[in-house]
């Protein structure tokens, strides 16, 4: 599984912004930190915005804020706001269709498929950021 | 964000080793959490894991007078050669109290107990669609181990 880069944008912005804890970055904060288009990124925000997980402040020194339920909030749920969740390629064929060697094969893909799901599933915003939290600890 | 956060959300509760009398409530509970009653497994639980071996542990959490969750686990020692480690394998919490910190303190006594009984590791298995177990053991740092769980239909 490869993500997309707008998708990859989209979690990176959500946990730099969930762990302001109620603080607030501009789109240029961001876009220098990941090294990214300010462009590609306030397409990205938008979608967050839209979605309820960022809300858009205005004004003179406005830029993003984290709105969402970091408890409740999985990867699942952001990666899917910029892309459908699946083994590239395989769930596109037609299974009922497929030779025996296709079959046997979509078994065996179909396993890593649920089990790569089933684990962006459970993991939430929250225990993203103790994660990254223990990371860090580490780093120093 | 930290464990002590989420225990100060925690209502007033005291933890203990499960007794027999408790029995009617855990499973009144589990009987509404999975909409099917099953005395003979719990009445099974208690007599394998209710005993006061230093290797097991049968917990339930108290609220007032209410039952309000259990947890039981063991130390298993070099099953398929890996070294003791403490194995959750059942865990509740009533519904309408759930996402309160409850289920974090009795895990957190459980691994107590655990490192006490000589073991430095923790496992549990949960089903690939239960994404509340997942999640909660995940928020407790769990990750995917080196054993991957196997099965065929006999």
């Amino acid at each position: 599984m490869k993500l997309q880069q707008s998708t990859l944008l989209g979690l990176y912005a959500v946990l730099e912004l969930a762990r302001t804890e109620g603080g607030q970055l501009s789109a240029a904060e961001i876009a220098n930190k990941f090294d990214v288009s300010i462009n590609h990124l306030a397409k990205v925000l938008r979608t967050l915005v839209k979605a309820n997980q960022l809300q858009a402040v205005r004004g003179v020194g406005g830029g993003y804020r984290y709105c969402g339920n970091a408890k409740r909030t999985t990867l699942m749920a952001i990666i899917e706001l910029f892309e459908p969740v699946s083994l590239e390629g395989f769930e596109d064929r037609d299974v009922a269709h497929a030779t025996d060697v296709e079959a046997g094969l979509a078994l065996a893909l179909t396993e890593i498929s649920e089990m790569m799901q089933a684990t962006l599933r459970s993991i939430t915003i929250r225990t993203t950021l103790k994660i990254i939290h223990a990371w860090e600890k580490q780093e120093s | 964000m930290s464990n002590q956060t989420i225990m100060e959300i925690a209502p007033d509760i005291h933890i203990r080793k499960a007794t027999k009398s408790d029995l009617p409530a855990i499973m009144a509970f589990d009987e509404r959490s999975n909409k099917e009653a099953n005395p003979n497994y719990w009445q099974e639980m208690f007599a394998r894991y209710g005993d006061d071996l230093n290797t097991q542990l049968f917990l339930v959490c108290e609220s007032g007078a209410d039952i309000v969750g259990f947890i039981i686990g063991e130390v298993r020692d070099w099953e398929f050669g890996s070294p003791p480690c403490g194995w959750v394998f059942a865990l509740g919490v009533r519904p309408d109290i759930r996402l309160t910190g409850v289920a974090s303190r009795m895990y957190a006594t459980l691994c107590g107990f655990f490192k006490q009984a000589g073991a430095d590791r923790v496992r549990t298995m949960v089903a690939r669609q239960n994404n509340d177990f997942h999640s909660f053991f995940r928020s407790q740092g769990m990750m995917a181990g080196p054993y991957v769980q196997l099965e065929k239909e006999l």
